[in-house]
């Protein structure tokens, strides 16, 4: 296989599957750190970390080249011009969930860093089990 | 009026939910009462809506959101089936919230309101979950019955703080998955609603994409749902969660999502696709598995609640069995078993709280002789236990026969050998809690909470224990009503098998 091949392959990749690739990475990476990490707050940092890969995801796939912002600007009324502004809309409230997931449980953090002193789970657990 | 049932099962216990803490400040019972009007108001529309839709052989109701027409718009859709699981839910709900005034007796205006917050609010994302025809719509009613199903499982005490944490870490986990799937659907079809959905994806179910969000949807659905590898967070969340909201947490809140995956993999995909097929073995396969593993499991605890807790990952499988099987008889089982663990498991964790409330006890190795102190309660206990195990006249007979009659009829003989060794193992755990409270000598409790009169525990606790446990009995006997006058009305076109 020449060079010339090899390149267009790892193109193509990188322009269909590129963005989805690094989007799958960043939510591996987000379970992998809640699942190894022990101090909790790292592991919700993690979780964070996961919420916003699949935000990623559906931003990528509502991305189009060429696209206009979705407003009636009097131009054109083709539906092929403009992006999809609905998975945006969604994300939206997946943002405003995840900020309320996260709120929950800085809360919860904050009582147990009170009630156990530390935020380390073994720690909490031997703590727990007393 | 009537036409607005839907949205108003979901409105009302909103409304009450938001005011709920105001109303508290004024008055401390107020924002208790406004929340238990709610829901009061809440199970007459879902009843309404029962009888609606069961009337004239079985229909189904579309309620459009603001009149914006589906697939643009979003739907309620309230088939017999939903409205069934709806009336169950808010039934629970205002049971549950009756039964818990006596808990919050010392407690400020802001716990107060705060809890009966909380508790609207799970009622809210509880039967939005059910009742929607939209995927989104779905994902956001499952968040918001995740968070205060977090926070009612943190007011429980320092270590409920710690379960609820756990917990919200490993829900969140499904939540993204659930929306990870979603998103692969939306991108091959470009729509949300449930009923478009399902005629667009007939003819891409063959693809990757679909595999990999029918794997998501189990996974999904298996945390929120217990199912049996994914069940870690559920013992301990059952167990320190506020003793006045376990009976909604643990009759209600897993079933929803077992209700959800039914909806998606024999009403949006079909049942007669073979991927579809295969994820259903492997969620029999889990739940059969979970089936036998929390039998075990809960006749190694002492604590009765995370007894409770053990024996409801083994009840969540026979949910996922009857799904697996996935012939008539083996659906019926499903969702009359919804609706029965639902009764049965809420049942015992009020009995568990009443006797916490009056003696702060909940080691079942110290229930002798309670029933001579509370009989009543003794009496739902005993009847809940014969329904775990499966005994007529009890409901739980009803749904483990329905399952097993499917098995038999299939010929999946290995559900059938799961099933029986699981009632013997039930009948061992749940005999043993008999054997205590009726043989063991008195182990002299001391009365945290001593009844002020000639009943064993407040009104307010008594009388929804003993409604679910005259109900557990009545879902036995009137099986026949229900099954062929509601359920078999909304059942999906297509079997499995």
């Amino acid at each position: 296989m020449s060079d010339a091949s090899t390149l267009d392959v790892i193109n193509q990749f990188l322009a269909t599957k590129g963005i989805y690739s690094l989007v799958l990475i960043l939510l591996f990476l987000g379970l992998y750190g809640m699942i190894v990490s022990n101090n909790y707050m790292k592991k919700m940092m993690a979780m964070n970390v996961m919420q916003v890969a699949v935000i990623f995801f559906y931003l990528c796939f509502a991305q189009k080249e060429g696209g206009m912002i979705p407003i009636l600007n009097g131009i054109t009324t083709d539906p092929n011009l403009y992006i999809n502004p609905l998975p945006h809309a969604l994300m939206l409230t997946a943002i405003v969930v995840s900020l309320g997931t996260t709120g929950v449980a800085i809360a919860l953090l904050m009582r147990i860093k009170e009630t156990y002193g530390s935020v380390e789970e073994d720690d909490v657990l031997r703590r727990a089990d007393k | 009026m009537s036409q607005h049932f839907p949205v108003l099962i979901v409105l009302l216990p909103l409304t009450a939910a938001l005011l709920s803490p105001f109303f508290s400040l004024m008055h401390k019972q107020a924002g208790k009462w406004i929340a238990i009007a709610a829901l009061f108001g809440a199970f007459l529309c879902s009843a309404g809506l029962l009888l609606q839709v069961t009337a004239d052989g079985g229909q189904t109701i579309h309620y459009w959101m603001g009149n914006w027409m589906p697939p643009l718009g979003i739907e309620f859709v309230v088939d017999p089936i939903n409205a069934v699981i709806v009336t169950m839910i808010t039934f629970v709900a205002l049971c549950t919230a009756i039964y818990s005034t006596p808990f919050l007796k010392k407690s400020n205006w802001l716990y107060m309101g705060g809890y009966y917050t909380l508790m609207a609010l799970l009622c809210v994302g509880l039967s939005g979950m059910t009742l929607t025809g939209d995927v989104f719509n779905l994902y956001v009613y499952l968040e918001i019955a995740s968070l205060s199903g977090y926070g009612l499982i943190a007011l429980g005490g320092n270590k409920g703080t710690l379960a609820a944490f756990r917990y919200l870490l490993i829900g969140t986990i499904g939540a993204s998955l659930y929306l990870l799937a979603i998103g692969f659907m939306y991108s091959m079809t470009g729509s949300l609603n449930m009923a478009d959905l399902s005629v667009l994806l007939q003819d891409k179910m063959d693809s990757p994409l679909i595999i990999m969000a029918l794997a998501l949807l189990i996974a999904a659905f298996g945390i929120k749902m217990a199912l049996f590898p994914f069940h870690g967070w559920q013992p301990d969340s059952y167990t320190y969660s506020h003793p006045g909201a376990a009976p909604l947490i643990s009759g209600a809140m897993s079933k929803v999502p077992a209700y959800a995956m039914l909806r998606f993999f024999f009403y949006l995909f079909g049942a007669q696709h073979l991927f579809v097929q295969h994820g259903l073995t492997v969620i029999g396969i889990l739940g059969a598995i979970g089936i036998i593993l929390g039998s075990v499991m809960a006749i190694a605890q002492d604590d009765f609640r995370r007894m409770l807790a053990y024996s409801s990952v083994a009840q969540i499988g026979y949910i996922a069995v009857g799904l697996a099987i996935g012939s008539l008889y083996g659906l019926i089982g499903a969702i009359l078993h919804i609706v029965n663990h639902a009764f049965m498991k809420g049942s015992l964790f009020m009995v568990i709280g009443g006797v916490q409330y009056r003696f702060g006890e909940v080691r079942i190795s110290k229930l002798g002789q309670i029933g001579k102190k509370m009989p009543f309660t003794v009496f739902t206990l005993c009847v809940a236990a014969l329904g775990m195990i499966g005994i007529p006249p009890t409901g739980g007979f009803f749904s483990k026969w329905y399952i097993m009659l499917g098995a038999m009829q299939t010929q999946q003989y290995i559900y059938v050998a799961v099933l029986v060794l699981s009632s013997l193992l039930n009948a061992v755990y749940f005999f043993r809690v008999l054997e205590n409270v009726f043989i063991n000598p008195d182990p002299g409790l001391k009365e945290i909470n001593p009844p002020a009169g000639k009943l064993e525990l407040p009104l307010q606790m008594l009388i929804p224990i003993i409604v679910f446990g005259i109900g557990i009995l009545a879902l036995g006997f009137c099986n026949e009503a229900i099954v062929d006058g509601i359920i078999k009305l909304g059942l999906p076109e297509v079997f499995l098998r």
